[in-house]
């Protein structure tokens, strides 16, 4: 089967890819080996600046809203971050103090939202802090299994009943200029966020709850749609088995559900992840790159791979897969002049040139895209 | 001590971190809250039934083997076969007599097919829906498929000595449903073949796959006629025939779950075993032979994948053969099962979570608004046919159709 670019990784990184070259009417094949990081997005595109509006433009046609205003996210784990760019879910403040009197809203029995963290934080900061529990009969259901009571679950029952949280809140809610709630709204599509905020007495502010992410799997299903209707193939759950690599020039690859039908193009891009998607695997001996084996950029001396102080950066969160300027990935010392390696995959190795995280994630993307609409081999 | 390199598990279970995306993509979960959904269902519980089986669960019978889970896992955990796996194992629940029936497929449709114009004029009475709602647990809303009163096989036994004489030949799997509910789907198989230059045979006898046995807690009668059929397809293959199918759960049951929940060794046959499409498409690709389309054919076709073709991967030569057709608009439907998932649906106790789980498909089928729907499985039409006013063509059909000739 004949492709102008084959991707392998359907994650943030393979899909803008995708979605970029799709659009400039290029045939393109996505290999994504189950789903990705996308479902633990906190929706901040950390490091985007220099792409942010070419990322709003891109999402924008996908359906997908972002907010490029400077300022800060509040964090899951009640932590301050800057961001220039985010999902439209993320609320910006312009400094830390976000409000005088905050009401903090979750959900009886939703334990991936750590409100108590949060409210300490704002306390810290001379704002005061009410958390209060809402539970709903129609949800009682999703408390018969230890599994169920989790932020997509509670996301579609929100899709009916969200005007009875609303109903809830409005009790609750006494003379607070802010009402924080968890991301728990808007599975598949993101217009109940608005309807909350206009129906509550106070502004209202998302933060973010553990995994997995609801705004990062809406978005990843918007994304998905996107490529597919611009004419994408999209192989959903299947692996890249082997590359036929000679002289520098990938011609075609194999997969473990096509076996013997091999797909073929004139450009490769992998963006395969880090260590969470298996895009680079580590054993106690050395850390690889499992598809095809390419050359490395980290250390062999597996005492410089951690640092014991756990919360001190890790210096294993700076290896990936060696490039040249142009992201070719090498093997065995010489460049694959026809792939093009981005994203996570990439580790901390091009924080300069591209930054890290879900930046480094679309702005490798749209390098690699552009050089091959380029048409650069 | 030395560090363990790799972790070795059945169906990769000691893999799973946790990460609930499974959870989040199974069709279950959202409509039917007894289900604990595949992480619990699947590697979670599987720890606990290994400490001791009092832990197994008869919820997951619930569960649709639908494989969405291992289709999206990032970690490639085979989440459906570890579910599927502890019922085989730890499930003690006696089928009853409507699961029996149900299961049965070729059974039933043997008994049912000689009484054809009979059977279907009884089973699509109201009395009798409600007959057998009320007496067998069998949801009055479905419709029975119709009985064919002339089986595939004896069609084409009739034809065998026309079909010996295309020097290339393949080998059909056609399974139940071709034979005794739609043989027509089997003639267009042949007309086709015989287009691009094949003669068709019949296996020496061939069983249904059992996937229905499987579903139904019958797994030692599904593991009977997965030995009867690797036998069969032996010969055939021996023969040097690829063996083509048209059933895409068939497919991955003969393919997959073979060796995966029955331990049946298929590596004999395993790679020889494909499916009509993918045969084709390689056949028109390669420029081994080519189709001769009718020149005013239009259709504005809407497809569907099912979620077992999905798990094959091999949607995409369905999809590539459809849009090779001149005159077709495509349309592709977002992934999303149906909710029938094969005996499933039928069973009264799950008729509303069957169509909970269908309705943004039936949705997008009205809203896309197409001539036909393209699908390649013969349930997932059932489901398409009795909860939209679209009817469900098998991608073969529609080649058939557009065929000059």
């Amino acid at each position: 089967m004949r492709f102008d670019t084959v991707i392998i990784g359907g994650g943030l990184a393979g899909l803008t890819a995708g979605i970029s070259l799709q659009e400039a009417g290029r045939k393109v094949a996505i290999v994504s080996a189950g789903q990705n990081a996308m479902h633990f997005f906190s929706g901040n595109f950390e490091d985007a600046g220099p792409v942010r509006d070419r990322v709003a433009a891109l999402f924008a046609a996908a359906g997908v809203r972002t907010n490029a205003t400077d300022g800060l996210q509040l964090m899951a784990m009640g932590k301050f971050k800057n961001v220039s760019l985010t999902l439209e879910d993320v609320t910006v403040f312009p400094d830390e103090h976000i409000a005088e009197k905050v009401l903090l809203v979750n959900f009886a029995g939703y334990h991936d939202f750590f409100g108590t963290f949060i409210a300490e934080t704002l306390e810290n900061l001379g704002i005061s802090c009410r958390i209060r529990f809402v539970r709903l009969a129609e949800m009682e259901s999703l408390r018969t299994s230890p599994s169920e009571m989790r932020s997509v679950n509670i996301a579609r029952m929100m899709d009916e009943y969200w005007e009875k949280v609303v109903t809830d809140i409005r009790v609750l809610h006494k003379d607070e200029d802010l009402i924080l709630l968890p991301q728990v709204f808007g599975l598949k599509d993101a217009a109940v966020l608005d309807k909350i905020r206009k129906a509550l007495p106070a502004r209202v502010a998302f933060v973010g709850t553990m995994p997995p992410s609801v705004p990062g799997i809406r978005t990843q299903m918007l994304l998905k749609h996107r490529f597919e209707v611009l004419g994408g193939t999209f192989l959903m759950g299947d692996e890249v088995t082997s590359a036929a690599l000679h002289e520098g020039i990938i011609s075609s690859i194999t997969t473990r559900n096509l076996d013997t039908v091999r797909l073929f193009a004139d450009h490769f891009i992998i963006a395969t992840g880090g260590f969470f998607s298996k895009g680079l695997v580590s054993t106690p001996t050395q850390v690889y790159e499992p598809l095809i084996g390419l050359d490395m950029d980290y250390s062999e001396d597996r005492n410089a791979w951690y640092n014991e102080e756990f919360f001190e950066s890790q210096p294993y969160m700076n290896f990936g897969v060696k490039t040249d300027a142009e992201l070719h990935p090498f093997k065995d010392g010489e460049p694959i002049r026809n792939m093009y390696a981005i994203g996570s995959i990439l580790g901390n190795t091009r924080k300069e040139d591209f930054g890290t995280a879900a930046g480094l994630a679309i702005r490798t993307a749209f390098a690699a895209a552009d050089a091959i609409k380029g048409g650069n081999v | 001590m030395k560090p363990q390199e790799h972790t070795a598990s059945a169906h990769n279970f000691e893999e799973c971190m946790k990460c609930t995306i499974c959870t989040a993509y199974c069709p279950v979960v959202p409509v039917n809250p007894r289900y604990p959904g595949p992480k619990q269902a699947g590697p979670d519980g599987e720890r606990l039934r290994l400490k001791d089986p009092y832990f197994f669960n008869q919820a997951l019978k619930y569960c649709l083997n639908c494989k969405r889970c291992e289709v999206v896992c990032p970690s490639g955990v085979n989440v459906a076969d570890i579910i599927q796996s502890a019922r085989i194992k730890y499930g003690k629940e006696q089928p009853k007599l409507r699961d029996w029936m149900l299961a049965n497929t070729d059974f039933m449709g043997h008994l049912a097919r000689p009484f054809a114009p009979i059977v279907n004029g009884v089973t699509g009475l109201g009395v009798t829906k409600t007959v057998l709602d009320a007496t067998l647990a069998i949801d009055k809303h479905r419709t029975f498929p119709k009985y064919s009163y002339k089986s595939f096989e004896g069609w084409l036994k009739r034809r065998s000595k026309e079909q010996a004489k295309f020097e290339k030949q393949v080998a059909y799997y056609h399974g139940c449903y071709v034979n005794y509910n739609n043989p027509q789907l089997g003639r267009d198989f042949v007309k086709v073949m015989n287009a691009l230059g094949y003669g068709v045979q019949l296996l020496d006898h061939e069983k249904c796959c059992g996937v229905a046995l499987i579903a139904n807690g019958m797994s030692q009668k599904a593991t009977k006629n997965a030995v009867h059929n690797v036998k069969a397809l032996q010969k055939a293959v021996d023969a040097g025939l690829k063996v083509l199918t048209t059933s895409s759960t068939c497919t991955m049951t003969i393919r997959e779950e073979y060796p995966g929940l029955l331990q049946v060794d298929n590596s004999g046959v395993r790679d020889s075993i494909l499916l009509a499409t993918r045969f084709i498409w390689q056949l028109l690709e390669s420029g081994q032979a080519q189709l001769k389309f009718k020149k005013d054919y239009h259709a504005r076709i809407a497809y569907h994948i099912p979620c077992h073709l999905e798990k094959l991967g091999w949607g995409i030569f369905s999809t590539e053969l459809l849009k090779m057709i001149p005159g077709v608009e495509f349309t592709l439907l977002d992934s999303n099962c149906c909710g029938i998932s094969g005996t499933y649906g039928f069973k009264k106790e799950n008729y509303e979570a069957s169509q909970a789980i269908g309705k943004p498909l039936f949705d997008q089928i009205k809203s896309v608004n197409p001539d036909f729907v393209a699908c390649d499985c013969e349930t997932c039409k059932w489901q398409l046919e009795m909860s939209t006013d679209y009817a469900v063509k098998h991608p073969i059909t529609i080649l058939a159709e557009a065929l000059e000739y």
